[in-house]
């Protein structure tokens, strides 16, 4: 190539200039940057050490100019009520914004890119003309990347909001600080970047800050808040402000990352949430990549689809995390009943990408202490081994899964139809099986699990075709059973359309829950379990008193002494249904009404809808349902590996899991 | 993992005989089955067509829609073609079906394309009630889609990409399987893009079927699997994430492709 333009001189745009000139030092690359060369937002940059090795490779020198300049730690503290909880093994380093950029600035210069600071670019499509690739390092609000047509950004805002301080005060390990106040929590994350100074980030959820009256105060007097809020931890130390404004975090997803010949590399193409730290990062590797399929290919377009197809896979992760994580920071507030150690285990854990084993090699001796403080003994099984008390039962371990052959602590099978007509398929089992439970419930003790018992209605999915040819998939006229719901319009096409259910029809229904219920009782089962999920009946009755009836009924009937669960589709996954509130105050309300355990589901309430299916994508409203409706909880969501498990009980995010294949 | 082989009824210039050509070689080389794709507005072959004359050219091998775009046809006329292709080749068809990615085909076909997916619900429904004999496999990428597959379906038909792509849609449609509460696994079916003899022509057809995908195209272009050395690794890739059948598509109309590829897979 015979000339590259690169707006923007940030980690992104200057780490890219120097690699263009290694690889060919004919390439002219001007680097075109608004700002002055020491002007620069935020103050310390963090990176992890798998970012470290690629440094190395890609250009030894600024790799030893820069680790040279790192502060180092291996240790996250996490100060939580009045306890500071220590995890090792989370090698991390940082450095100077400033500091880097000038080793960067030095580095590209040396190698002769031409650097012009104090220029705005006018005009765009002469750039694009007057070269042969045009790099937008330009940032989040890349002037790139919004005057080109054929980049669809999505951009918006993500987590809660942020101011970003420097100060004073060095601490020894990447620090999470969560203070409560009369306002609400307000939480820090700081980390050391040099000898003198830190980043010293303070966040809250948007009621908090205005509780607090920050939104009326003025950058001074905010910081001045802040240093008085934090005196203790800062112990004398004072906080600095550099266009320390409070903000929410820009949210960038790019579906293309080049058009013609301009590229977008760094935040211009994607962010990711502070509280992960990966945004410089993301860029440098933008830059490594970038550099190798240019220098790997003569056709340019091949190269830049050849990038994106490197980056964009991995960038997507990291968003992914980063999301989990912003999601978790805005929800602290909820989880402020945890005990220190499962708040800290939580926290570590809190992007998905690190679990219980992971952690256990990391620092042995922290995830012993967590699993200590969950059994209650000094010699303590891994997680998912812990018995848990419920309703006043013990369960032996935390997997719930169909057959007992598992070593799974609670088995619950197939739906048990409450009346003839409530049955799914004509295979589902009735009532009328009820005198086959007390072997059941004695074959299930004897491979040392529970039992639990799912009474149920199928409601206008009912009269359908036994699930090995799928799902709502109608029986024919003569042999299928007239269908009841609160509603008279089918559930999906070629459904039968099913009558309102009458006063009499409900009574009926609530009488057969109580029959099963005290047959279920007198058989001996653990545990009864009714279905208030995917759109079957008593799901499609959530909007009236009737589910609340038929607890109430069942409650009196199942013994005390005995745990009574409900299976509850907490949210609809679709425009105008029952959102996640919706679906917590419904479970809050049946813990009110007796129920010990939410079996969380989601989804199912209508033929479409649209859920986010990824692995344990049902964990994180098992979380909320948890700390926000203060219910134990029993989550699926495709949970494959016992480590999956460990980490959910562990953190405190459910109390039973489903294991797939257990 | 199952290998087999798209028949070129997307690609430029097909005719009947290079069909049926097509064909034999790949009943006599390792292939488990012969897959069309499915355009109303593109120079092609008509999917159930194609494997209706292959259906008379072979005896062995699999039939496979990766996929037809169901809604383009009537629920009952969509019925009426895969059973008697079905019919024809003594039960070696499996149905994909999707919604497809394209508006113009529906403009074309004079379906509304905003009900596309009620309209494959529904067909799925009939086909599952009166046919359940014949295999539907079922492919989109959407949460919607993923519930249509496991509602509906006996698996998964993915559209295309690195087996790190393909692994990731297959662990959301194991999710959604077990969200339905079906029995077993989903079956899980991948595929790719293919060109051995002369890659940069196979590439620009690619850029061209997909043009209307704007920068994608290119993309997927870069996806083609031009040497034996790249099929190799993508076979092994696919195997490796759980795939049970992986269709290798063509790009070229040229029967020796067939050979190419069987050469390919030969030294694997």
């Amino acid at each position: 190539m015979r000339r590259v333009h690169i707006l923007g001189a940030g980690p992104a745009g200057l780490y890219l200039a120097i690699l263009l000139r290694k690889a060919n030092p004919a390439t002219e690359v001007i680097v075109t940057e608004r700002n002055a060369p020491d002007a620069t937002f935020g103050f310390g940059v963090v990176f992890s050490e798998e970012t470290l090795g690629a440094l190395r490779t890609a250009d030894p020198q600024t790799y030893t100019e820069i680790t040279d300049t790192f502060a180092r730690w291996d240790r996250i503290d996490i100060r939580y009520r009045d306890r500071t909880m220590s995890c090792r093994g989370n090698a991390f380093s940082a450095i100077a914004r400033i500091k880097l950029l000038r080793i960067l600035q030095n580095r590209a210069t040396e190698l002769g890119a031409q650097l012009r600071f104090h220029t705005e670019i006018e005009d765009v499509s002469a750039l694009r003309e007057d070269a042969d690739l045009v790099i937008a390092a330009d940032g989040v609000n890349s002037i790139l990347r919004r005057t080109i047509t054929g980049f669809d950004a999505q951009t918006g805002t993500v987590g809660s909001t942020y101011v970003w301080f420097g100060s004073d005060w060095v601490p020894d390990a990447f620090t999470f600080i969560f203070k409560q106040t009369e306002h609400g929590l307000f939480q820090v994350h700081s980390y050391p970047y040099d000898e003198h100074s830190s980043t010293f980030i303070v966040e809250t959820t948007p009621e908090t800050w205005r509780k607090a009256g920050l939104d009326q105060v003025s950058e001074v007097d905010s910081m001045a808040f802040c240093q008085h809020l934090f005196a203790e931890e800062l112990a004398g130390h004072t906080l600095r402000s550099n266009r320390s404004l409070w903000q929410h975090f820009p949210k960038i997803v790019n579906s293309t990352w080049s058009r013609e010949n301009v590229v977008l590399i760094g935040d211009a193409a994607h962010t990711a949430h502070f509280s992960i730290g990966s945004g410089t990062k993301l860029a440098m590797e933008d830059a490594i990549s970038l550099a190798a399929a240019l220098e790997n290919h003569s056709d340019l377009r091949t190269a830049l689809v050849e990038y994106e197809l490197d980056r964009k896979p991995i960038v997507e992760r990291f968003q992914q995390a980063a999301g989990d994580s912003a999601a978790y920071f805005q929800r602290t507030e909820h989880l402020q009943d945890l005990e220190p150690p499962q708040f800290a285990f939580n926290l570590l854990t809190r992007s998905g990408r690190i679990g219980h084993g992971n952690l256990a090699q990391r620092d042995p001796g922290f995830v012993r202490s967590v699993d200590n403080w969950l059994h209650g003994k000094i010699l303590s099984p891994p997680p998912l081994f812990t018995p848990l008390e419920l309703g006043g039962l013990s369960i032996g371990n935390r997997v719930v899964a169909g057959s007992p052959e598992t070593g799974a602590g609670l088995v619950i099978g197939e739906t048990v139809a409450v009346t003839g007509n409530g049955r799914i398929h004509p295979g589902s089992p009735t009532l009328a099986d009820a005198g086959q439970w007390p072997d059941l419930v004695e074959s299930v003790h004897k491979a040392g699990a529970l039992l639990g018992l799912r009474l149920g209605h199928a409601g206008r999915r009912g009269a359908t075709h036994p699930p090995q040819r799928g799902r709502d998939i109608p029986l024919p006229a003569d042999q299928a059973w007239p269908l009841i719901s609160a509603t008279d319009q089918p559930y999906g096409p070629r459904s039968q359309a099913p009558t309102m259910a009458t006063e009499q029809e409900l009574q009926q229904i609530t009488a057969g829950f109580t029959e099963g219920a005290r047959l279920a009782a007198d058989a001996g089962v653990d545990l009864l379990e009714l279905d208030m999920a995917h759109g079957y009946l008593l799901a499609a009755f959530l909007h009236t008193e009737f589910p609340f009836t038929v607890l109430e009924a069942v409650r009196a009937e199942w013994p005390v002494d005995r745990p009574l669960s409900v299976r509850l589709t907490v949210t609809d996954y679709r425009r105008g249904g029952l959102s996640e509130e919706d679906g917590i105050a419904l479970a809050a309300r049946l813990k009110a009404g007796g129920v010990d355990l939410i079996t969380v589901t989601a989804g199912q309430s209508v033929h479409s809808d649209q859920p986010p299916y990824r692995r344990g994508y049902l964990t994180a409203l098992s979380a909320r349902v948890r700390s926000e409706a203060n219910v134990a909880t029993l989550v699926g969501g495709y949970l494959t590996t016992t480590d999956e498990v460990n980490t959910i009980i562990a953190a405190g995010r459910a109390d039973l899991c489903f294991l797939e294949g257990a | 993992m199952r290998i087999g082989i798209g028949l070129p009824n997307t690609t430029p210039g097909p005719n009947p005989a290079v069909l049926l050509d097509w064909a034999r070689k790949a009943e006599d080389g390792p292939f488990s089955t012969l897959g069309v794709l499915d355009r109303l507005v593109y120079d092609s072959v008509e999917p159930f067509t194609a494997l209706a004359a292959a259906a008379g050219a072979t005896t062995r091998i699999g039939l496979a829609t990766m996929i037809a775009i169901g809604p383009l046809r009537g629920s009952a006329m969509l019925a009426k073609q895969a059973t008697s292709v079905n019919g024809l080749s003594g039960g070696r068809l499996t149905l994909g079906l999707a919604v497809g990615a394209r508006k113009d085909d529906y403009v074309q076909a004079g379906v509304e394309h905003r009900r596309r997916g009620a309209i494959l619900d529904d067909q799925l429904a009939h086909l599952r009630a009166e046919h359940p004999e014949l295999p539907v496999l079922v492919g989109g990428g959407s949460g919607q889609a993923l519930s249509r597959m496991a509602r509906y379906a006996d698996g998964y038909a993915h559209g295309g990409g690195p087996p790190r792509a393909f692994a990731s849609a297959a662990a959301k449609a194991r999710a959604a399987w077990a969200e339905f509460d079906r029995p077993g696994e989903p079956l899980l079916w991948g595929q790719a893009y293919f060109g051995l003899g002369d890659p940069d022509t196979g590439s620009a057809y690619l850029r061209d079927y997909y043009a209307f995908t704007g920068p994608f195209a290119d993309t997927i272009a870069a996806g083609n699997l031009t040497s034996a050395r790249a099929v190799k690794d993508l076979v092994r890739g696919y195997a490796a994430e759980g795939c049970q059948e992986l269709i290798l598509l063509p790009t070229l109309s040229d029967p020796s492709e067939v050979d190419r590829l069987a050469d390919a897979l030969g030294s694997l």
